[in-house]
């Protein structure tokens, strides 16, 4: 387990010094470099040159990149070249922003996601079960940006109940903290439960069409306890993957739903950043990202292993 | 729900040939007319897609303009048809991408195994480990925009999972008494993974195909959303549902129709993914 654990993290090393020499030299790959996005369109080619010389960018490449590196193992991501500020906080604010809204919004994915899939699975070929994957369907068809584009023309145009956009401080009032949380998380959810109810049921019905779970009809356990004990139980594995997974989905999603609901987090920064040229930001948004990004796919499968005793880490799973 | 065993004599094309599903009629209807009404929005659309008409900005569905105006008085029906141009070309032409770097790759691992193929799956896993949309977005970011180029780097984002849809029919398929035969006869690789493995193997790609197309609209969508993919002033739905978020107070169908269009054809071309993975092959279960 131990060995399993640090080579994935030796991959997840790898992974991030591809991204961050890719990050690196895309950003030298632009049009303009840092120095004209810093002098914006009235940069003569002479004071453009000197401020390259001031920021040590005619230097060679390896050496700028060893130095980008080294400043980030100290925590230091440089300065935001549009916000003219350090860009370590910011980061770390954004992304503590977008984590609330994640961890949200995956509570709320396995909680309805599981439970949709138990109904439909329990009323299977029922019209619950029919309208459940009809649902199913549309959450995995719509986009994020336009169920996010629908409920803030209900629920923020229509009937006034949410904030549309913005976040706001949780010492500001609870209330308030939690009405601007709702509709990004509620756009989240609606599509990626979807991914969990479909599976669940999917499973469940082969759960319930098993011999463990006759024999335990047979013995007259009350129907509660078969569904829940023995069925679900079972069933919850292929779930807690497809769970996983959709954290990934969700950082996608998130990128999407912050810009709808012009919501701080790390997501809405990337785009800032990589609208702005903001060169600095973009390199750190982007290897943040990939790093929380390679950690949840590595905390997945461990988890995946603590639920499924069958497999133990150490050689290839296929 | 296990079928009459005496379908093990039966050549596997005569077992297959039954009734569509409901869900590939309903799903291929709709996306037929997706694509008529795209290749013919010349003739359909009421007003060009770019047409301006200042006096009548922001108004509301009427006769003159079914579906409302938007900023610019441009008619959100007659752009919506043609937008609809720019999605499925993204979507089947970065699928077409994926299954063309993909399937070859599938093809190799599956048939020499051994360090071929593990070398092939680790660098997949490496390109896999990449947050998707965050690499599109990079490159998109960092180079001028094009539609071919969106579509040139979602189809390389898709090949490694077409890549291991292959691989597994392809392992698969490589026990098949077949293919013992065809190597017993002195046949060549290219020749077995042509005739005898890619024949075999379609009905799996195909499935796997249908589904791509659906991602691709979605992250092609998602993509002009963020002001990454296609550039105004084309008409192109992720591009209009964006600026309609600063009008939907006062203009909210700015937004429905496109949305709508979107939604209606990705939920066909899934219906039709499933649809064929139900009819074509009951025993693939996809891996997602």
């Amino acid at each position: 387990m131990t060995v399993y654990v640090l080579k994935r993290l030796a991959y997840i090393v790898a992974i991030m010094a591809i991204m961050s020499g890719l990050v690196f030299l895309s950003t030298h790959a632009l049009p303009e470099n840092t120095a004209q996005v810093i002098l914006g369109d009235y940069a003569t080619p002479e004071t453009q040159a000197a401020l390259e010389a001031k920021l040590g960018l005619n230097r060679p490449l390896g050496l700028q990149y060893a130095e980008w590196i080294g400043g980030l193992l100290h925590g230091n991501f440089g300065r935001s070249l549009i916000l003219e500020q350090p860009i370590a906080p910011i980061l770390w604010a954004a992304l503590a922003k977008s984590a609330i809204i994640a961890v949200a919004a995956m509570m709320m994915i396995s909680i309805i996601g599981i439970a949709l899939g138990v109904a439909a699975a329990v009323n299977y070929k029922r019209p619950f079960d029919y309208i459940a994957s009809a649902l199913t369907y549309v959450g995995l068809s719509v986009p994020e940006f336009f169920w996010g584009l629908i409920l803030i023309l209900v629920f923020g145009s229509y009937f006034q109940w949410f904030p549309t956009s913005g976040y706001s401080e949780p010492v500001d009032g609870i209330g308030v903290f939690i009405a601007h949380l709702a509709l990004p998380v509620i756009t989240l959810t609606i599509g990626l439960q979807a991914h969990v109810s479909r599976l669940t049921r999917s499973s469940m019905l082969e759960a319930l069409d098993s011999n463990y779970v006759r024999a335990a009809r047979a013995r007259g356990m009350p129907e509660r306890v078969v569904i829940f004990r023995h069925a679900l139980r079972n069933a919850m594995l292929p779930t807690i993957t497809v769970l996983a997974q959709d954290f990934g989905f969700l950082i996608g999603g998130i990128v999407a739903v912050e810009t709808i609901f012009a919501y701080p987090g790390v997501g809405r920064l990337l785009v800032y950043s990589l609208s702005r040229h903001d060169l600095p930001l973009m390199q750190a948004a982007v290897l943040v990202i990939t790093a929380v990004y390679c950690l949840a796919n590595l905390a997945a499968d461990l988890l995946y292993g603590v639920f499924n005793p069958r497999i133990r880490y150490g050689r290839a799973v296929d | 729900m296990a079928a009459p065993s005496i379908e093990d004599g039966v050549a596997p094309s005569v077992a297959r040939r039954r009734r569509l599903p409901a869900a590939v009629i309903l799903g291929g209807t709709i996306l037929i007319a997706m694509i008529l009404a795209a290749l013919m929005a010349n003739w359909l659309a009421p007003y060009p897609f770019d047409q301006l008409h200042v006096r009548d900005r922001l108004t509301g569905p009427s006769l003159a303009y079914w579906a409302g105006t938007d900023e610019y008085g441009r008619d959100v029906l007659s752009r919506t048809m043609f937008g609809s141009r720019l999605s499925l070309f993204l979507g089947f032409a970065a699928t077409l991408i994926a299954l063309l770097l993909g399937v070859p790759i599938g093809l190799v691992a599956g048939y020499y195994r051994g360090l071929v193929d593990e070398l092939l799956m680790r660098a997949l896993d490496v390109v896999m480990s990449f947050p998707s949309l965050l690499f599109v977005m990079l490159i998109l970011a960092i180079t001028p925009p094009g539609l071919m180029k969106t579509a040139l780097v979602i189809g390389i984002l898709f090949a490694p999972p077409v890549a291991r849809v292959t691989r597994s029919v392809t392992l698969d398929l490589m026990t098949g008494e077949f293919i013992v035969a065809a190597r017993a006869r002195g046949e060549r690789a290219p020749y077995i993974l042509l005739r005898e493995i890619l024949p075999n193997a379609w009905p799996a790609i195909v499935v796997e195909g249908s589904l791509r197309v659906a991602f691709a609209i979605l992250l092609g969508a998602v993509l002009s959303f963020l002001g990454f993919g296609v550039q105004p002033p084309a008409a192109d739905w992720g591009l209009m549902i964006s600026t309609s978020r600063d009008f939907v107070d006062v203009a909210p169908w700015m937004a429905i129709t496109p949305g709508l269009a979107m939604s209606l054809t990705v939920i066909a071309v899934s219906l039709l993914g499933d649809g064929l993975r139900e009819h074509l092959d009951p025993k693939f279960r996809s891996t997602r």
